[in-house]
């Protein structure tokens, strides 16, 4: 129990970093990388799955989790401290549907949860949590929001953003490549997280999980055939645009 | 207020057979245009007229009001109490917060003293997003959203005008503004508890305000004439 401890673990260097909030990030670059998109009329988070041991159960394995109807949320880093997090989370959406009779609003839900990570760097005895978190949703006026949080406790609101594993290669991508087209269509949003992913990702559709929320809608899981589909769709759209650039150079 | 139910209770907590008077009438009901808010002002200490001129409106935040009927102290305490956890919610959200989550919240806060005393049956009243908003909350841990509330001694007189009045459908704010002060005043008139003047409130989509303070007897001699 934090109580009994009576010294800090997370505390000030001399020149003023917090090392094990540092170290916590560094623990969060060695997960999977995790991609979130605010569309129009949709959010989708995608995330890198790694590929599972023969004899394990695959449905186990969810990077992938909804926090309430309306809100979901993917992480990078240590599995068993997202837990922990997805619960607490999970626990406040109800108890905020108690007390003020309305569902959260994302934001609510990420101010939260950044509380309470930063709690943790500020606590007797304990270490901050590994994880950054996506978190997206639509409040209950109809907006789409994505916010990303990290271990230190700090939230930003994000058009897109990835987290993880060549994080900064997706969100390169990502910044490239997210435009007002890009997200015209709740088709054109999945697939540009799925072609994010693929700059990363071994080997194409079977290594990745995809989720959306519609607006008004709950969260989806979509299939494996569902994203073999589009991967195949990307790659023919790949196939054309390099052609297209042949025949240019060759007229 | 208080002191009538000093002057009832036999002393020992929760074996108390009396029911508790609250010596007061206040009301509230929903329109088109809003919530009518109508009080008395009159305290009694048993037969003794304590005060004429009592404040049983509390003025929460600009939008949110709430009415005191019963223990006057326990009113006035949890409703501040209330007003300084509205105005945290509205600094850390960055909106205003509805009537529901208000009322949950003062029910919730008195829901933790349940059998310890407290006296407080009060209607928060307000306006957010939803539209007009209107719950009873008092100190047994009942709270209830409704259109017309009547609290204290003086209810069922007020409730018979109410009822008649709102018949018609699709008051005026003038209408309406007349219907609670005529309620309070006909409660007053057959209530000896409750008297002193007519605290009238309107409250609207931008917020409350205070509509009018009309002395009873004022009005009594005003509805005598009419009637000639």
């Amino acid at each position: 129990m934090a109580a009994r401890y009576d010294r800090a673990i997370t505390v000030f260097s001399p020149d003023g970093h917090l090392f094990q909030v540092e170290y916590a990030q560094e623990a969060v670059k060695k997960g999977s990388t995790a991609v979130g998109i605010r569309g129009k009329d949709i959010v989708v988070l995608g995330v890198e799955k790694k590929s599972v041991a023969k004899l394990q159960e695959e449905r186990t394995v969810r990077k992938i989790c909804a926090l309430d109807d309306h809100v979901c949320m993917a992480f990078a880093g240590l599995t068993a401290d997202a837990r922990i997090v997805i619960n607490r989370a999970r626990v406040e959406c109800q108890s905020h549907r108690l007390t003020v009779e309305d569902p959260v609003t994302v934001e609510y839900i990420t101010r939260h949860i950044a509380t309470l990570k930063q709690r943790y760097t500020q606590s007797n005895g304990r270490r901050p949590f590994g994880i950054s978190a996506l978190i997206v949703g639509f409040d209950c006026d109809g907006t789409p929001r994505l916010y990303q949080t990290d271990p230190s406790g700090t939230y930003h609101a994000w058009k897109a953003n990835a987290i993880g594993r060549s994080a900064k290669t997706v969100r390169e991508f990502l910044e490239k490549n997210y435009t007002e087209e890009s997200i015209a269509t709740d088709n054109e949003s999945i697939k540009l997280a799925i072609k994010a992913l693929l700059e990363v990702v071994q080997s194409g559709g079977k290594n990745i999980e995809l989720a959306v929320i519609r607006r008004n809608q709950s969260l989806k899981l979509l299939e494996s055939k569902e994203i073999e589909t589009l991967v195949t769709e990307i790659e023919k759209e790949k196939e054309e645009e390099a052609e297209k650039k042949k025949q240019k150079k060759s007229t | 207020m208080n002191s009538i139910l000093t002057a009832c209770s036999d002393g020992d907590g929760p074996e108390r057979k009396i029911q508790f008077l609250h010596g007061t009438t206040t009301l509230a009901f929903k329109f088109q245009h809003g919530v009518i808010v109508a009080v008395d002002s009159r305290a009694t200490a048993g037969a003794y007229i304590a005060s004429q001129t009592v404040k049983k409106v509390i003025e929460i935040n600009p939008y949110l009001l709430g009415t005191m009927a019963g223990g006057a102290a326990d009113c006035s305490f949890w409703e501040r109490l209330l007003a300084r956890q509205c105005r945290v919610y509205e600094l850390r959200n960055k909106e205003r917060i509805s009537v529901a989550a208000a009322s949950k919240l003062l029910a919730n806060m008195v829901y933790q003293y349940k059998g310890m005393g407290l006296s407080m049956g009060t209607m928060v009243c307000g306006w957010d997003k939803t539209g007009p908003g209107l719950y009873y909350v008092d100190s047994e841990g009942n709270r209830v959203c409704g259109d017309l509330f009547a609290v204290g001694s003086g209810s069922m007189y007020a409730y018979g005008i109410v009822d008649s009045g709102l018949k018609q459908k699709d008051l005026t704010v003038e209408e309406a503004c007349d219907l609670g002060c005529r309620a309070i005043y006909q409660a007053t008139y057959r209530d000896a508890y409750s008297g002193g003047q007519v605290n009238l409130y309107h409250v609207h989509s931008e917020g409350w305000n205070r509509v009018s303070q009309s002395d009873v007897l004022m009005l009594h001699q005003q509805y005598q004439a009419e009637k000639a």
